[in-house]
């Protein structure tokens, strides 16, 4: 059981994440952040592994993971 | 719940000015990272470059000076010198490194300082405007090849970590990617052992990493690290060179 928080204010948008999640679990948020960006959003579910792929790819540190 | 990833307390937790998808972040990270792991923060000193990377010294959180365009190992070298006990990086990109600072870097290396380069490739010119490097790409369309890179006109792309493999002084040089999460790792596997080279007074010790830069080749985030692994490994293959 894991999950990972994302600081939306810092997300810039480029979908890195997204690519590298082996489960699929972060998606496009719908909402705009204050920079006029639509920021990833992680999806609540119970699938997380804790792996830190987001993490390790996210070019501006917005990802920190709990395990 | 324990926190098993955060960002490391040597990178300043304010946002960068880079463009979404920039190889740059991930590196500086990956420094901070390596920075905290051998507990060198008091010590360590990093010299900026002149181009996309110039302000890196807002992003870090320990000591860093700001050279003139090209010359970051000639500083390098004077800090190493006057003291000796404080471990000194410097952070160039291709335009830095292997264009106007060519000099520099060749006569630094071959003097053999005891200094750690992260050489940051990513095929272009990013901060002014997208004109072709010398690591450019043949057949590469950039603001000043716009019908792509030619041998006959613009040369071939320039190698310089072979070019500095060939230099007795050189002691570790590797070249690696940003293109996927596993070499990611290698890439701070690789930064890490060229920090921990200058701890154990090795010799010159450079990493050559391979960046994205989304914004002047034209595509997405995720497209640019696509385009690094089919295209740019071809010509710049990756591992250890010495």
């Amino acid at each position: 059981m894991a999950r990972i928080r994302i600081e939306r204010e810092k997300c810039k948008g480029c979908l890195l994440c997204v690519s590298a999640c082996p489960k699929g679990l972060i998606t496009i948020d719908k909402k705009l952040n204050a920079r006029g960006i639509k920021p990833v959003r992680f999806k609540t579910d119970s699938l997380c592994l804790g792996c830190c792929m987001c993490a390790f790819i996210c070019p501006d540190c917005c990802i920190e993971v709990y395990k | 719940m324990n926190k098993i990833f955060s960002r490391p307390k040597s990178l300043r937790n304010i946002s960068t000015h880079y463009c979404p998808g920039c190889g740059h972040g991930i590196a500086h990270r990956l420094i901070a990272e390596i920075v905290d792991e051998l507990g060198i923060r008091q010590r360590v000193i990093g010299i900026a470059p002149v181009g996309c990377a110039v302000i890196a010294y807002d992003y870090w959180d320990f000591d860093c000076c700001e050279a003139a365009h090209g010359r970051a190992l000639a500083v390098a070298t004077g800090i190493k010198r006057v003291r000796p006990q404080n471990i000194v990086f410097t952070y160039q990109g291709d335009g830095d490194l292997a264009a106007i600072g060519t000099n520099e870097t060749i006569h630094a290396a071959n003097r053999g300082e005891n200094l750690t380069v992260v050489f940051i490739n990513n095929a272009v010119y990013g901060m002014t405007g997208g004109q072709m490097a010398p690591t450019t790409l043949l057949g590469q369309k950039t603001a000043t090849t716009p019908r792509g890179r030619s041998a006959a006109t613009e040369g071939w792309p320039l190698k310089i970590s072979e070019m500095l493999a060939l230099l007795p002084g050189v002691k570790f040089i590797e070249r690696t990617s940003l293109h996927s999460v596993q070499e990611v790792i290698k890439t701070k596997r690789a930064i890490k052992q060229a920090f921990q080279n200058q701890v154990d007074k090795i010799g010159f010790s450079l990493v050559e990493v391979l960046s994205p830069c989304p914004t002047y080749l034209g595509l997405s985030p995720v497209e640019a690290l696509e385009w690094i692994r089919k295209t740019m490994i071809k010509e710049f293959p990756l591992g250890r060179i010495k």
